[in-house]
């Protein structure tokens, strides 16, 4: 076995390690009917060991990939998801050592899980690094940011949890309709990855001759049957599905139809869950919150951004703006990668000072914890993948 | 407005909440609360304070912490805005009509409307800037607001405080006490780290005030920032200069007044997938070739002083250098970059003049494509004269040939050719593999013979003489951040009053919980009475009532 081959292994064993910790976490926190803690803690103990040894198979995996690829592996869509998951779990096991949160762990480790899921649907070799990358920057910048953005996740847990609690399930509200938005959209997450897993594992190819927005001839590869034709596509392999609708040329109907697809397998997925259970996905994970301390949930969301907020500016802005001014000559140049670090930072100052200036502690602040996490994903996923810019590395 | 005059004798400015002396409250309102704000010290903001002319209804608004968070999300949203479509820096267009065509052809209508609304350009808009000015304004006022205040009162601040304010303080301790009580707690809190004053029957522990000014010291960073980035706008701060330069060329750089350029060559290498790259092997093959490296090896030299504009006979060599892609070449303030390249660029045009019928032969000449000649003598008399030179010819204009760029990606050459044959000379229009005879059928013709071609480097020049300014800020706010969210201001009063009890009061701005763990220390150290945390009271009473209610 070769060490890349390790390393990719440690990998698979992380992942087995966070999916089976949240099951025991979710067990210890139902089976802790009568609200003493002995059996969560007992079972909490468990689950945390198991999680610790996901987590060090995962720095495994990290430290072996770097050695093999001879660059910190941050370097990519998979690298950089996969270390986003993996401090989002350091984070929490640190929290866990404090305040011993069972919950936290039942609601953190599944939202790791997805991403690591995500990370894996895109290209996971090794690739090498082109002239912008080469350089110490590459390692300072990216983790600085890595662990920030993973501190700022464990505030939208716990604000997550605190939502969970609070909002009555049982009357129709803008806090119920939101929080049930927020579990459809984790689910179609994971509509992403199934989808792409079911055709990756089928081997579905088809090829398309298509002419870009510049009016050049290309090619395109679809891994999924295609529903949106690129502009002017002409179909290349036989017995494909014909895409039924043709796509304006600035519309990349490939993404389009990855979009399209992960849409109707969450829905579908979103659907059966209903259906089989009967309950909202908010309301069913209301009881394993009934034993949550609200205020613990409030102080470890709020702590999280004042420990992530310092490091984002940091690594986000401040190294970001160095590494920046010596690639590329000037420390800003409004690329939305950039415009999007600017918009996070506002956010959390936003945050702050409506939380230390004006009160908004509580559900409020889970609200905009919340939020925050939104605008890192749109950030991570959606400037990257749709709006085309400097940092479209993956 | 009047001063504010305590019980106990002292003028406060008015305004003034709780009494800069003994800590009384002032007005009604406060009175009636069971907990002092602490906030600001209780002490007369000018905001709070002043409403009536022009100047205190523009200070009120921007020391407001709504109008400031307000500040934040219209700048966060609009930021966001700019990145629906590209900016119009990163759109393959220069000329304006150009631009503006590219976003209808490219995006539609949403295009369109897009780059009516200008926000092809948003950052550099009035509006945006102003905003950006608008809370460096907010930052500044919001901050002398509280800060001038709160430093005063923290300054004067007296070590024995009414009754009054120690009950209204959240951590609350009465009751009996022995003669060295004052004594044995003062110990401790010097162990403790605390700054211990001491006044007649009372003392005043203290520890971590520079927490209060993490925020302003923060904002103060954020100012400093963006007035360094104000600063770009003089002159003399700040130099943003492209400079061209092909292989074995010299130039003098834009902008760097004395300094000359030499190119020694453009070199770009690709990942090979072998050897030591053989790991990246599967990645290549999938995205097809992967750039390892631009560089670009230059010479510097630098005329001296004194010398001719233009006077290159005299220049030293300064130093030899290699820029590369985040390796720029520093010199004297100033740093080059590796920015762009153009490969197999034209260098020259060879052409032989022939006769169309015979293709008997008067000579050959080469056409160097960045400084043409403006006549080539050939053979017998033969000349050829280069009317007229467009190095990338992009079509015609009103009869006239048109180049869209001074680079020679597309040369068209305007020549009239002489020979004994042709005295009056004829015109041709020469492009390549293409030749227009504007006026009549020629005899002669330039026939093609080949190229020569070069790399070019596409180098950035760069002065910022505001980056320390900026360094200098961004340094300031992460300290500014640090001090505040990481230190905190923590406060004891103790009084031992004429029937020998003592009165307790703590506070803090934040982090409770270190603050009563250090009570709880000192309490055991000097046998105090039991303290309590009258807000955690409060909240347990509210609770209970409201399970009473349900």
């Amino acid at each position: 076995m070769t060490l890349a081959d390790i390393s990719s292994n440690l990998l698979y064993v992380a992942f087995i390690a966070y999916l089976i910790a949240t099951f025991v976490f979710g067990g210890a926190v139902k089976g802790n009917k009568k609200g003493t803690f002995r059996s969560e803690q007992r079972w909490g103990k468990v689950a945390i060991t198991i999680t610790v040894i996901g987590f060090l198979a995962q720095v495994g995996y990290f430290i072996t990939r770097w050695v093999v690829t001879g660059h910190a592996p941050i370097s990519n869509m998979f690298e950089f998801t996969t270390a986003f998951g993996m401090t989002l779990v350091g984070g929490f096991i640190i929290l866990f050592a404090l305040y011993k949160t069972a919950v936290l762990g039942m609601i953190v480790l599944p939202i790791a899980l997805l991403i690591i899921a995500y990370a894996s649907m895109f290209p996971s070799e090794v690739s090498p690094l082109i002239p912008a990358l080469q350089t110490n920057w590459l390692a300072i910048h990216v983790i600085t940011v890595v662990v920030a953005e993973g501190i700022l996740a464990i505030s939208a847990a716990a604000g997550l949890i605190y939502l969970l609690k609070v909002v009555d399930q049982k009357k129709k509200s803008k806090q119920r309709f939101w929080l049930e938005a927020i579990m459809y959209s984790l689910v179609l997450v994971l509509g992403f990855v199934v989808t792409s897993t079911f055709f990756t594992l089928t081997n579905y190819e088809a090829d398309f001759a298509y002419v870009n927005k510049d009016g050049q001839p290309s090619e395109i590869t679809y891994n999924m049957p295609a529903i949106f034709g690129m502009n002017e596509f002409e179909p290349m392999t036989d017995g494909a599905l014909t895409p039924l609708v043709e796509m304006p040329p600035i519309v990349h109907a490939g993404k389009l139809t990855t979009v399209f697809w992960s849409l109707v397998v969450g829905t579908v997925l979103y659907a059966l869950i209903r259906l089989v259970f009967r309950k909202r996905i908010s309301a069913m994970l209301q009881p394993f919150t009934k034993n949550v301390n609200l205020q613990l949930m409030d102080e470890i969301n709020y702590r999280s951004v004042i420990i992530g907020f310092p490091i984002f500016s940091l690594g986000a802005l401040i190294f970001a703006m160095i590494w920046a001014q010596i690639a590329w000559s000037r420390f800003w140049g409004w690329d939305p990668k950039e415009v999007w670090a600017l918009v996070t930072f506002l956010f959390y100052a936003a945050y702050l000072h409506l939380r230390l200036g004006r009160g908004w502690a509580g559900e409020k602040s889970a609200w905009l914890a919340v939020i925050g996490f939104v605008i890192i994903m749109f950030n991570l996923v959606a400037v990257n993948l749709i709006i085309a810019g400097l940092h479209s590395y993956a | 407005m009047d001063k504010l005059i305590c019980k106990c004798g002292h003028e406060n400015p008015p305004g003034t909440i709780l009494c800069e002396s003994c800590g009384r409250p002032l007005n009604e309102q406060e009175q009636d609360k069971k907990l002092a704000d602490m906030r600001y010290e209780g002490t007369a903001r000018r905001s709070q304070t002043y409403n009536k002319s022009i100047i205190d209804k523009i200070w009120n608004f921007f020391s407001s912490v709504k109008v400031g968070v307000g500040i934040i999300i219209i700048l966060l949203i609009a930021a966001a805005l700019g990145t629906i479509l590209p900016q119009k820096q990163y759109v393959p267009a220069t000329t304006e009509a150009d631009i503006e065509a590219y976003y209808t052809d490219i995006y539609g209508s949403v295009g369109t409307v897009y780059h009516a609304l200008g926000f092809h350009d948003l950052y550099n808009s009035f509006w945006f800037i102003s905003l950006v000015g608008m809370l460096a304004i907010s930052l500044i006022i919001a901050s002398l607001d509280r800060f001038v205040p709160l430093y005063k009162s923290l300054k004067n601040q007296r070590v024995l405080r009414h009754s009054s304010f120690m009950h209204k303080q959240r951590i609350v301790a009465e009751g009996p006490g022995d003669a060295d009580t004052l004594k044995k707690a003062e110990e401790k809190l010097t162990g403790l780290k605390y700054k211990v004053s001491t006044d007649k029957n009372g003392l005043l522990a203290e520890k971590g005030r520079f927490s209060r000014w993490g925020p302003y010291v923060n904002h103060i960073g954020l100012i400093i920032f963006l007035f360094g980035v104000m600063l770009r706008m003089m002159p003399g701060f700040y130099v943003d200069e492209t400079l061209w330069i092909r292989e074995g060329e010299t130039r003098a750089i834009p902008d760097a007044p004395g300094y000359v350029l030499e190119s020694k060559g453009f070199t770009l290498e690709t990942y090979t997938g072998e050897g030591e790259e053989e790991k990246f092997g599967e990645a290549i093959d999938r995205v097809g070739t992967v750039a390892k490296n631009y560089q670009t090896d230059v010479v510097l030299y630098k005329i001296p002083e004194g010398a001719l504009p233009g006077d290159t006979a005299d220049m030293e060599v300064v130093e030899e250098h290699a820029i590369r892609v985040n390796q720029p070449f520093k010199f004297d303030g100033y740093a080059l970059y590796q920015m762009d390249f153009q490969q197999d660029e034209l260098k020259t045009m060879s052409f032989e003049l022939q006769n169309k019928e015979t293709s008997e032969s008067r000579g050959e000449l080469t056409i160097d494509l960045v400084n043409p000649e403006t006549t080539y003598e050939l053979e017998d008399g033969s000349v050829v004269e280069l009317l007229g030179y467009y190095p990338d010819f992009s079509g015609f204009e009103n009869g006239e040939p048109q180049t869209a760029t001074p680079l020679p990606k597309n040369p068209g050459f305007l020549v009239k050719m002489t020979t004994p044959d042709t005295p009056d000379g004829e015109t041709s229009f020469i492009t390549i593999q293409n030749t227009v005879e504007p006026l009549g059928d020629n005899d002669y013709k330039l026939a093609f013979q080949g190229v020569e071609t070069r790399d070019a480097s596409g180098l950035t020049v760069r002065k910022d003489r505001t980056l320390p300014i900026l360094g200098l800020g961004g340094l300031i706010f992460m300290i500014g951040v640090a001090q505040g969210m990481y230190f905190n201001h923590r406060r004891f009063w103790i009084q031992q009053q004429a029937d020998g009890s003592i009165l307790l009061a703590g506070h803090t701005n934040k982090n409770w919980f270190g603050l009563k763990k250090d009570l709880d220390q000192v309490t055991e150290h000097a046998s105090l009475p039991t303290y309590r945390d009258q807000q955690e009271d409060m909240e347990a009473q509210e609770k209970r009532e409201g399970e009473q209610l349900t």
